[in-house]
């Protein structure tokens, strides 16, 4: 399965590379922390690891370490507009409690 | 669900840890806050998408207060209590302000000890329907606007923010910006001088090291500041400008051109405003077009038609441009250096738009100067990137920013002179120390008096403090050894500590300026002190040799009291007549007679000195024996 970008989060990201000036990818990971056990990780990818898998959509490689891989397969990355603020949103399958905020959840 | 932002590899911050940090191009005209999402820098804009914040404040009576566009909306009806440009009043007394006549505003020397705020102590405050406001309130309302606006555009609490402010900004008036970001909430990271921002906007601190020019043309303000970088580290080498110049000039030379044109005199205030208006979207447009039509129906029923050219436009404002050439060459002058010194020219300002102004730069440089940023923007772009170092978001090598002191700072040493600690121009920051002594025996206190300024009288020079060291243990004049240390941090504000080192008593004193200087100020104290430097330096000759009389005259006096027995009756009668002399030459400000009077006087005492000086060695040994005195080789 792995894990997808909608195509308006594949927009931004292409965009938020060539303005960066260089960058692989965008990497993708999971991390043991927060209220609720995990945290996204959401990070520009300069290079790969030699066990990462990599996933192409619209154009952009996203880059998961094998292990955060069960975390978030079947994932969908979307980019969202909620009044002032926006940004990118994760729609996680694996999912089963988040914190109030979102920023962490349990699988 | 949280909407996240990409970050740098590896620098994932943890859930609810997300440091937020703003860049604040606090503005004389506009005011913009921007900040570093996914990796790049933006400007924030509102519900409307406008990035620019008009910084005006309207007070109503009932307590509500409008900022920006809404308060820009109630100028025309309530000027009075409709404050705009009110950087130009931080830190600044009523006598700074100047032609208090020309503006709307009922200005207030001090409020009363009842309703004085902490902030804006001595600062020219505002009657407004809403009571008295001080220009650090009046900033912080746009301050909290800007703050709200970017707490909903980031969804969470900002950790700090960095706040540009001109780079001839002085100690009083970075200060005020300080207080009025902390009533408006805001944690200030550090103040950023202007060009430095815009500098680090166009990533010249990635450049190649050299000078650099940063050109900042306003709507009502002009600066240029020459930045040096070196091992990524900028420098604000000199900085001038014209504090009342700007884009608005233009716009008020397209207005007499118009007035001109069709044969008008006096206008209605509603026709200025409205040819003033038109006057301004015909620049906007002769920046794409060759030339633009203005037509308006004036309430007289005159209508008004005309065609400006891009190069009729061009002749009518080619002495505003000619007037940000001269300051141009006094800043390089400062700097000690020439056009070919410099590498790059940075544009800021909306003015800078204008195609005759870019040629005009580039014809001065030689070179093309840097136009593909939003000249808008570009100091609070540069501003969220500093912030957003600050914060601690980003990996890499950290660099540091060194700014100048646009003035002298010093203390008033006895005789009413100007000792200069901290030389103008000096990076910041700085340390200096300087020791000093008592001037009376048996002093115990020592007034200090802080002041900054070129010229050698502390009547010329602007007062910053005054603060005592007290509990000198009582020494012979001379003898005390007071350090004091100036101290300027990073963001330009002085502590100045005094601590006799005898004893170890300290007074120290975060310098709270009563007020403080415009640019136009410095620059006439900068022209004034090379003026003056004949006469100073005369002045200065003069106070010393008059303290010098007053100390003779003291130490006299008090030996004559003392021990006025070793004197005969016309030694005594001589030694008085030559201080009588003296006296009488301090009154006559005759400097050689003055002169004259001290050598006489000393002359006339030397068989005096003489004779109280084997007395205390008579005195000192009597009853002694020669065994219990330590000889010491």
């Amino acid at each position: 399965m792995g894990v997808v970008l909608s195509e308006a989060a594949a927009t931004h990201v292409k965009n938020f590379i060539a303005k960066r000036g260089r960058g692989l990818g965008l990497r993708i990971g999971v991390r043991t922390s927060g209220c609720s056990g995990m945290a996204y990780k959401l990070e520009f990818a300069d290079e790969a690891g030699s066990d990462d898998l990599l996933f192409e959509s619209f154009g952009v490689t996203v880059l998961v370490d094998p292990k955060s891989l069960p975390y978030i397969d079947g994932m969908e990355l979307d980019y969202a507009r909620e009044g002032l603020n926006e940004g990118f949103k994760f729609n996680n399958p694996n999912v089963k409690d988040s914190c109030g905020c979102g920023e962490s959840f349990k699988v | 669900m949280a909407l996240l932002q990409i970050s740098e590899p590896g620098l994932s911050t943890a859930p609810h840890q997300h440091r937020l940090a703003v860049g604040i191009d606090l503005g004389t005209t506009n005011s913009l806050v921007a900040t570093v999402r996914n990796g790049i820098s933006i400007v924030l804009g509102d519900e409307h998408g406008r990035a620019m914040l008009p910084s005006v404040v309207h007070y109503s009576s009932d307590g509500s207060i409008e900022v920006g566009e809404s308060a820009q909306a109630l100028l025309g009806d309530d000027p009075v209590n409709t404050i705009v440009s009110v950087k130009r009043f931080m830190g600044r007394g009523l006598a700074d302000v100047g032609d208090t006549g020309r503006l709307p505003y009922r200005f207030v020397e001090r409020v009363p000890s009842s309703e004085q705020s902490a902030s804006g102590h001595g600062m020219v405050q505002l009657r407004t329907a809403a009571g008295i406001k001080s220009p650090v309130e009046v900033s912080a309302e746009i301050l909290r606007v800007l703050r709200l606006r970017a707490e909903a555009s980031l969804g969470g609490e900002l950790v700090g923010a960095v706040i540009t402010v001109p780079a001839y900004f002085d100690d009083a008036q970075r200060q005020a910006t300080k207080d009025a970001a902390k009533l408006a909430g805001l944690n200030v990271l550090r103040l950023l001088n202007e060009p430095t921002a815009a500098a680090i906007a166009y990533g010249l601190d990635n450049a190649s090291e050299g000078v650099y020019a940063v050109y900042d043309l306003g709507g009502g303000t002009f600066d240029i500041s020459i930045l040096r970088l070196s091992r990524g580290v900028f420098e604000v080498l000199s900085a001038n400008g014209d504090s009342a110049l700007g884009g608005d000039d233009f716009d008020q030379r397209i207005h007499c051109w118009l007035l001109e044109k069709n044969n008008l005199s006096a206008l209605a205030p509603h026709d200025t405003r409205l040819l003033l208006t038109l006057a301004r979207t015909a620049k906007e447009q002769l920046t794409e077009h060759s030339q633009t039509r203005i037509t308006a129906l004036l309430s007289s029923g005159e209508l008004i038609d005309n065609v400006l050219t891009q190069d009729e436009f061009q002749s009518l404002s080619q002495n505003l441009i000619q007037r940000t050439l001269q300051p141009l060459r006094r800043a390089l002058r400062d700097a000690k250096l020439t056009v070919a010194d410099v590498k790059g020219v940075v544009m800021v300002g909306g003015a800078t738009r204008m195609p005759q102004v870019q040629l005009a730069v580039g014809d001065f440089f030689g070179q093309t100067p840097l136009t593909n940023l939003d000249p808008d923007k570009v100091v609070a772009l540069g501003a969220a990137i500093q912030a957003n170092l600050l914060a601690g978001n980003q990996g890499g090598d950290d660099w540091l920013l060194l700014d100048v002191i646009p003035l002298s700072l010093g203390l008033e040493t006895m005789g009413g002179l100007a000792e200069k600690i901290i030389p103008r121009n000096s990076t910041i920051p700085t340390a200096r120390a300087q020791e000093f002594t008592t001037y009376k025996d048996g002093q115990t206190a020592m007034s200090l008096h802080v002041v900054q300024g070129e010229r050698e009288l502390v009547s010329d020079c602007r007062s910053l403090a005054k603060f005592e060291l007290r509990g000198i243990p009582a020494m012979v004049a001379g003898s005390a050894r007071i350090r004091v240390t100036f101290q300027v941090d990073a963001d330009g504000l002085l502590n100045v500590a005094a601590r006799e080192m005898g004893s170890g008593i300290e007074a120290a004193i975060v310098v709270k300026p009563s007020y403080g200087l415009s640019d136009a100020d410095i620059t006439r104290m900068l022209q004034e002190s090379s003026q003056h430097a004949q006469d100073d330096m005369q002045a200065r000759a003069q106070r010393e040799q008059e303290t010098e009389a007053h100390q003779l005259l003291e130490v006299v006096q008090h030996a004559v009291e003392q021990d006025g027995q070793l004197l005969d009756q016309a030694q005594r009668a001589h030694i008085e007549s030559k201080m009588v002399l003296l006296r009488e030459a301090l009154q006559s400000k005759n400097q050689p007679l003055i002169k004259r009077s001290i050598a006489a006087l000393n002359e006339a005492t030397v068989s005096f000195a003489q004779a109280r000086m084997d007395k205390s060695v008579t005195q000192a040994l009597s009853g002694k024996n020669i065994s219990d005195l330590e000889i010491k080789s």
